[in-house]
């Protein structure tokens, strides 16, 4: 059943034309337009539709205390990217730097996230595509015990969002400045356990989805993730791509711009130039591996990964790798942990600019603010990661199709619908959106 | 011969997803639940797509534009039971704050092409525009809950979902009160139950996001935060946030409105 009108003024055109009007397995309302004509590709349109939410605009007036609660309900399931990024960009305005612990909770909380958010979309929403399944419970009656692990270790995800922040989707525990109240040690002490599971589930489903057979494409993309002297860069860090960028936060705007197309509710994110950029697991390992967790570098290598991924089917893989990764992470720091003498640093408004970055699961989500002398806010600026990788998905899509025009019109349809689900898009996110009636062709 | 299993949708408006993630957070029962009902619709989770009619739907999300509303329509005629699941689709959702404003000068200060957006000035809940046979409350709602009610309903009995305050929970937790304790607003006294007892939990007021209680004392509560040193802007933006159009809550905000 259609959910969506698709209005092509085209429509009577001669040529293929494939249309996803619904797409599934993706969290948001997004669809897909290709017309071929004399396999020559003359239109390819990934349209988001979800309605237009004003996130920027209902922002303005409200204390910058007010902003991470809010922006996390831009996603339900990375509302941490959210919640960070605001607090990030708030901290920057207003001068305020974290106690080291307080930066271990947050980086705990965000693996709980990548955890959750990652198995989620691997094996939940991804892998069936690999398997030739509709869904997850298809693959669940195929291989109980594969999916039955997936759930467990997605579980843990949410069991520490839970235990940090209160709850898995939209935590109430994240301030600007840290926290209302810090965990309790024997609370933290009590995931252990769950965490030893998740090191080792992560790698066996790692490796287990390492024999799906992968579409052969690849492309020289252009990586542009976050990057930290500490560690592999998850919530602290400045910005850089393989291609020698290098800047701090506050200038994404001097290199990045986003365009309003008309065929797609969600802006679209490109380089100064205009060409397309890759945020998001791929770009991060590329740009980062050799940080990873000696351990983590091992199951890369094992599962078939180089030094650099090129096939963007492979992110699935390397949403494995980084689950490891985050589980391993976890460990360290809950294994550490005592509790902070503050659970939030004292913050006193003022007026100000700040910008904030860290990295969604999907890629990095930048944060902008300025704030009046009541420390209220006067302007903000989103950018969530499928907006960037937005052009890069209609450019993979061109040349996914292009090779696949042999296959027949069901079969190229789910291709160019896997190709999306690569990007495991966050289409609630991508929100500064429109409903499409323009086709510009 | 095995009795046919109930089918359900989920279908989504204008919201983040979150409500709906709830299901597939229920990583313990969720194979459960395939095996006992057959899932007809849910594009977050599956890409197979069977025909109505549903013997239930779950609507998550606010209806902000008119092709939204004639959708909602349309799978109202299609399914036994609708239930509503979630603030944007009880009350509005955070998007609400939009009502009463001037979205144009919103959609402006967004997009650079103003003439592409398609929308609504307003965002409302899914009883403005259909009947519903249950409303779940919360940003995002209870897994719990969302379970107890569509079990409930297909059962045919009337769910176990509490009506009362979060203030309540607090008092049969033992949960120290952060108004009287610490001299934080808290919305507790006005707000349903149902989140667990969240923020209170984390030395945090309430900040309402189960919506209204039944027959909540807003004005009295208000007129308490006022007493003791909240500035009036600040009152009316606390009942201003992930149900912003409940009535309850909107009409106390109304009441802070500078004249």
């Amino acid at each position: 059943m259609s959910r969506v009108e698709t209005r092509n003024p085209d429509r009577d055109a001669p040529g293929r034309v494939i249309k996803v009007d619904a797409l599934a397995r993706v969290e948001g309302e997004g669809a897909l337009y290709v017309r071929v004509r004399d396999d020559l590709i003359e239109d390819v349109k990934f349209r988001i539709f979800e309605p237009p939410r004003f996130f920027e605009a209902l922002l303005r007036g409200r204390p910058y205390s007010d902003a991470p609660d809010i922006t996390a309900r831009i996603c339900g399931i990375c509302p941490i990217a959210y919640m960070l990024g605001a607090s990030r960009a708030m901290e920057d305005a207003l001068g305020v730097v974290l106690d080291a612990p307080l930066e271990d909770l947050r980086q705990l909380i965000y693996c709980g996230e990548w955890i959750e958010s990652h198995v989620l979309h691997a094996a939940m929403l991804h892998a069936p595509d690999f398997l030739g399944m509709p869904d997850a419970f298809a693959f669940a009656k195929a291989n109980p015990d594969a999916v039955k692990a997936a759930l467990r270790l997605k579980k843990l995800g949410n069991t520490i969002l839970e235990a940090v922040g209160g709850r898995a989707v939209h935590p109430v525990n994240l301030a600007v400045g840290g926290f209302y109240r810090a965990p309790k040690k024997h609370e933290l002490q009590a995931l252990l356990p769950e965490i030893e599971f998740g090191i080792e589930a992560s790698a066996t489903l790692a490796k287990a989805f390492a024999g799906f057979d992968f579409p052969d494409f690849d492309y020289d993309y252009t990586c542009v993730s976050m990057r930290s002297d500490k560690a592999y860069a998850i919530e602290e860090g400045r910005l850089v791509s393989n291609r020698g960028l290098d800047i701090p936060v506050a200038a994404f705007p001097d290199h990045f711009f986003e365009e309003h197309v008309a065929h797609s509710n969600a802006l679209h994110g490109r380089m100064r130039d205009g060409s397309p950029y890759l945020v998001g697991p791929i770009a991060r390992y590329n740009n980062n591996a050799g940080q990873l967790s000696p351990a983590a570098r091992d199951l890369a290598r094992e599962i078939g990964l180089g030094a650099t991924v090129t096939n963007p089917f492979k992110s699935i893989l390397v949403r494995m790798v980084e689950t490891f990764h985050a589980c391993e992470e976890s460990l360290r720091i809950v294994a550490g942990y005592e509790e902070p003498e503050r659970a939030r640093m004292p913050i006193e408004p003022r007026a100000g600019k700040g910008s904030g970055v860290t990295e969604a699961p999907r890629g990095i989500c930048w944060h902008s603010y300025e704030l009046d002398d009541e420390g209220r806010i006067v302007g903000a600026t989103i950018v969530p990661p499928t907006s960037q990788n937005q052009p890069q998905i209609e450019a993979d899509l061109a040349c996914v199709i292009a090779r696949n025009l042999d296959l027949d019109d069901e079969a190229l349809k789910w291709r160019c619908e896997q190709t999306i689900r690569n990007y495991d898009p966050c289409i609630s996110c991508a929100t500064h959106f429109l409903d499409l009636t323009v086709d510009r062709v | 011969m095995a009795a046919r299993k109930p089918k359900l949708a989920v279908w989504k408006f204008s919201s983040c997803d979150g409500c709906q993630l709830n299901l597939l957070d229920c990583e313990d029962e969720l194979l459960a639940i395939a095996d006992s009902i057959e899932i007809a619709e849910f594009l977050e989770a599956t890409r197979a797509q069977v025909r109505g009619p549903y013997d239930v739907s779950l609507v998550e999300g606010s209806i902000s534009n008119d092709h939204d509303a004639e959708r909602l329509r349309k799978i109202r005629k299609q399914s036994k039971l609708v239930i509503a699941i979630g603030a944007c689709a009880t009350g509005g959702g955070i998007q609400a704050l939009r009502n009463g404003r001037d979205v144009d000068e919103f959609v402006r200060t967004v997009y650079a092409h103003p003439e592409f957006i398609d929308t609504l000035a307003t965002s409302t809940p899914i009883t403005d525009h259909i009947p519903v046979d249950f409303e779940l409350r919360g940003c995002p709602v209870s897994k719990y809950q969302l379970l107890e009610v569509v079990s409930a309903l297909l059962a045919g009995r009337q769910p176990r979902v509490p009506r009362h305050s979060e203030c309540l929970e607090c008092k049969m937790r033992g949960t120290v009160c952060v108004m009287v304790a610490r001299g934080q607003p808290c919305l507790g006294p006005v707000t349903q139950a149902g989140c667990g007892n969240l923020c209170p939990s984390v030395e945090r007021g309430c900040y309402g996001c189960f919506g209204p209680k039944e027959s909540p004392n807003t004005a009295s509560l208000a007129d308490r935060f006022l007493a003791t040193g909240s500035q009036r802007r600040r009152v009316r933006e606390m009942f201003q946030s992930f149900n912003a159009a409940a009535p309850a809550f909107a009409k106390e905000a109304e009441r802070h409105e500078p004249r």
